[in-house]
């Protein structure tokens, strides 16, 4: 590996956990090597647990346990409600935000921002549109892969850094139906927050009992947990910016320290690679998406060539 | 946008054009624009025998504005470095002829489209995901998009709190096959088979799609995932992925969606009262057949609800009809009735 060291980012937790959990979790995330973290909502504006003073109080701690944090904003706004909370949101002048819609982007015109996974950059020319609007640093959308994000790369403007979603399971899809409630016979609007009992989402599987998906209220995922533990070469060489980690609900501090510990050579990337096998949630891995190849297949890269 | 003026507006019924024959049949129908794609990737119906080439776009825009129909023009997937030359030169194409407007989702192609062709007239596709107005304001204060195609995930009320701040009038999906997904922000299609709508302009593409009959009936794979199986006699569905029967929690079920369509025929009184300047018909990959079924029906309800708002009441034969051009032969009204979600 070359001489720099991408940083370590967590992204923000997909799933509706109890208010507890979240505090203890944040609390075991300020002591990882984590260095940016990015914190709040996304998925669902019913998931209330913790309002805006407990993850004001989240930010405060893991800043001064020396974190950057930036606060993630919703994906899929549509009530009046929930654009008036992203306005209050995008008013902050403590945090950074995380755009992942733009909607946000527009409300934080004029300020630095991050786009998140969702927000649709595909290529140099949206990148520097944006830019021209304060875009700080870029997360690839899952979809890409390496050949684009290298074009990319080339023609990026200097100042602009870019994120890789390295390890989760992927955000695929959002609608206005919550597949959750329906898998429990309600209807969205009384949904009695029946994810709660999901910390990793409801496995969604074939009718040949291959998992496929995962049902995370209005979210689908893939059941398959996407890892580039084994294209961090690829991703240095590339001189990716950040490498971002979608917490799962168990492990996550043992998975930071596994990517921490390979970035820095204290262990070889095939011990890396079973020992985050043993980690993942059902389903296994993918990363076939960075070799152009389908999302939910695993490749293997031989002297400047993928197998899948 | 202006809702002010008595509401009497007539809301433009916009048809699919997926080759000249359906062309001239939606513009001999009653349509008041149709809307089409080039043949390549640049546009989100890349189906094989499908769209036009230059000489035929000519053709059609000749046929429909001489019998006083527009023409849009889709671009709307998201290009790569690698494909650009190719969205730009549909641009390019785009301004040469006499499209009367540019449906455009990528921020890359509508910078393009906005700086280089200042008159060219741009639509925001339903791809570019703009449910809220703030979004819709990113892209009409950056590219000066005049007309915005809402996802269909939108609740009727939440349709009406969109048009009342919206600084650009709406275009709303009237019928046709559903995305139960917010457009322009679902991979589930390139997860399984590599192509999306947004990569490649399609989802769920027929090259990946599997028809296999056993012992047991017919099975409907997606590059070899089963999406579901049918019992003898039991009429079988395109495998689109988001529509197959899955298990979940040891239930099998139509897990995210049922095949089946939108039909928002009759909402016409609340839609003409919100002010949407246009209902959008899905289906460019359907036959003339349809389009001539489909237009004929949305033509009569459009004019029977301008005249009478009040007492507007779909016909029963055009329910049936369009229950029978219907996927699946059912047909829903999404996520505009919030029971559904």
């Amino acid at each position: 590996m070359s001489t720099y060291i991408p940083k370590l980012s967590l992204g923000p937790v997909q799933y509706y956990w109890d208010r507890q959990s979240m505090f203890n979790f944040y609390e075991k995330i300020a002591q990882s090597k984590i260095d940016i973290v990015y914190l709040g909502e996304t998925v669902c504006s019913k998931r209330k647990l913790l309002r805006r003073d407990d993850w004001f109080k989240i930010a405060h701690q893991l800043q001064n346990a020396g974190k950057e944090v930036v606060l993630s904003s919703m994906t899929l706004i549509e009530a009046n409600s929930e654009l008036a909370a992203l306005k209050t949101l995008c008013s902050n002048l403590e945090f950074m935000v995380e755009a992942n819609d733009l909607s946000a982007v527009q409300l934080l015109k004029g300020k630095p921002f991050v786009t998140g996974p969702a927000v649709n950059i595909y290529n140099p020319q949206s990148l520097r549109m944006l830019y021209r609007l304060g875009l700080k640093r870029w997360v690839l959308p899952v979809e890409l892969s390496k050949d684009t994000l290298s074009d990319m790369q080339n023609k990026k403007p200097v100042n602009v850094e870019t994120e890789v979603m390295v390890y989760g399971r992927l955000p695929l899809a959002y609608s206005a139906r919550c597949f959750t409630a329906r898998s429990h016979n309600l209807p969205k609007d009384d949904c009695q927050f029946r994810c709660l009992d999901d910390p990793d989402g409801l496995l969604l599987s074939t009718q040949e009992s291959e998992k496929f998906l995962v049902l995370n209220g209005i979210q689908t995922q893939s059941a398959k947990t996407s890892n580039f533990i084994s294209e961090l070469d690829q991703l240095i060489e590339l001189k990716v910016d950040v490498l971002r980690i979608s917490p799962p609900s168990k492990h996550t501090d043992k998975i930071i320290d596994i990517f921490h510990q390979t970035l820095n050579q204290l262990c070889t990337t095939t011990q890396a690679y079973n020992s985050l096998q043993a980690l993942m949630p059902a389903g296994g891995s993918c990363n076939g998406y960075w070799y152009g190849e389908n999302g939910m297949d695993y490749c293997e890269f031989n002297q400047e060539k993928s197998v899948c | 946008m202006n809702t002010s003026e008595n509401n009497k507006h007539k809301i433009e019924l916009v048809c699919p054009a997926g080759n000249l024959p359906a062309l001239k049949i939606a513009v001999d129908n009653g349509a008041d624009a149709v809307y089409m794609g080039f043949k390549n990737d640049t546009n989100a119906r890349h189906f094989a025998g499908l769209n036009f080439n230059e000489s035929r776009s000519v053709q059609g825009i000749e046929y429909a504005h001489q019998r006083g129909c527009k023409v849009f023009l889709a671009i709307n997937t998201y290009p790569q470095a690698a494909g650009w030359h190719r969205w730009q030169q549909a641009v390019d194409l785009a301004a040469k002829l006499n499209f009367d407007a540019l449906i455009a989702a990528d921020i890359g192609v509508l910078d393009y489209a906005a700086s280089q062709y200042p008159d060219l007239r741009l639509h925001l596709s339903v791809q570019g995901s703009a449910t809220n107005t703030e979004s819709i304001r990113f892209f009409y204060e950056n590219f000066g998009i005049q007309r915005v195609v809402l996802p269909r995930v939108l609740s009727l009320k939440q349709v009406s709190q969109v048009a009342e701040n919206s600084p650009v009038p709406l275009e709303v999906f009237g019928f046709g096959s559903l995305c139960v997904m917010v457009e322009g922000r679902c991979l589930l299609s390139s997860y399984a088979t590599g192509q999306s709508p947004n990569t490649f302009g399609a989802c769920s593409p027929a090259s990946a799609v599997q028809w296999q009959d056993t012992n047991d009936g017919l099975q409907t794979r997606l590059n070899h995932i089963l999406i579901d199986k049918y019992k003898p006699n039991e009429p079988a569905a395109y495998p689109t992925l988001c529509k197959g029967r899955f298990e979940v929690s040891g239930n099998t079920y139509y897990a995210i969606e049922e095949p089946t369509s939108l039909n928002t025929i009759a909402l016409l009184p609340e839609l003409q009262a919100m002010g949407i300047a246009a209902i959008k018909i899905e289906g460019r990959q359907r036959s003339p057949a349809y389009v001539r079924q489909v237009a004929q029906v949305w033509r009569a309800a459009l004019d029977n609800c301008y005249k009478n708002l009040k007492e507007y009441v779909p016909d029963r034969q055009w329910l049936e009809t369009l229950h029978s051009v219907s996927e699946g032969r059912s047909t829903t009204l999404g996520a505009y009735h919030r029971p559904w979600q």
